[in-house]
């Protein structure tokens, strides 16, 4: 079993989704939003790129509370976020946390999601249960 | 231009969704969800799952339905040209896996403005086969210029 006490660090959890991820978020998950996935729809709207969708960034936030846990999809018992800035194909997602306190077996890590420094991914909170 | 409130309160017609090992395995592999459980049926047994269990984020694939129609909605009059999706939390209760059978129902529980901007908050509840709650949702859009 995982060990996190109040103070500790998760392990940093990083990928850089490539060129083509958000087509296959697209079909993963049912969102086909032009911005995602169209640069020429997404340039025409004024954003820099095609942007990642949130929802994924997100599950890579819900990814590091997990295999911070020791892997148990049971484990993650909420996680709330907030989107800001914008997420970008290509270019490293680095997922940080520290444990803001732990109460028997609950554990709350404030986390969040940066690439190249920008938040992508701000002020989340991670509920983890140990098991 | 003042946010219309009227529809806070509304709810939506539910909606059912079916899930499925392949579908699940697809949902892993685009978020990087490694884990043996999330594709193999053997090791989501032996890990104490009916059979193979979705990431915790696979709650978009079944919930998204439900709730197009309530941002969709003209009464509750987002305007799409400036909305961005602002924030979201989910509160997991039993894991999903394959075979079961998903109903979401989705409503709008507050819309408010604050500088100038407008905040759409929904709220959707998932439920299993066996009536046991899986997630509970509140998703946020933000509406610039209202």
């Amino acid at each position: 079993m995982a060990d996190l006490n109040a103070g500790d660090s998760i392990p940093e959890v990083k990928v850089t989704p490539d060129k083509y991820l958000p087509h296959r978020y697209a079909g993963a998950s049912g969102d086909f939003n032009p911005i995602h996935i169209d640069n020429d729809f997404a340039t025409m709207v004024g954003l820099p790129r095609n942007i990642l969708h949130g929802l994924y960034s997100m599950a890579q936030v819900a990814r590091a509370q997990t295999e911070a846990a020791g892997g148990d999809p049971r484990s993650l018992r909420r996680l709330k976020v907030q989107f800001r800035g914008m997420g970008v194909p290509e270019e490293e997602i680095v997922v940080t946390g520290t444990v803001r306190e732990r109460d028997g077996d609950t554990v709350i890590v404030d986390t969040e999601a940066t690439q190249a420094g920008n938040g992508i991914i701000r002020n989340a909170e991670a509920e983890i249960e140990l098991r | 231009m003042p946010v219309n409130t009227e529809a806070i309160g509304k709810e939506y017609p539910s909606v059912t969704y079916e899930v499925g090992s392949e579908k699940i395995r697809e949902y892993a592999d685009a978020v990087g969800e490694t884990g043996d459980v999330h594709r193999d049926r053997e090791a989501a047994e032996a890990a104490g799952f009916r059979d193979v269990v979705a990431p915790p984020m696979f709650v978009v694939v079944y919930s998204s339905k439900a709730l197009a129609p309530a941002i969709l909605d003209p009464e509750v009059g987002i305007n799409f040209a400036t909305m961005v999706h602002g924030g979201q939390e989910f509160v997991w209760g039993e894991p999903v896996c394959s075979g079961d059978t998903i109903t979401t129902t989705a409503k709008v529980t507050d819309i408010s403005e604050k500088d100038g901007k407008g905040f759409y908050v929904f709220e959707s509840t998932s439920t299993n086969q066996d009536g046991d709650e899986v997630v509970r949702a509140t998703w946020t859009n933000i509406v610039r210029g209202v």
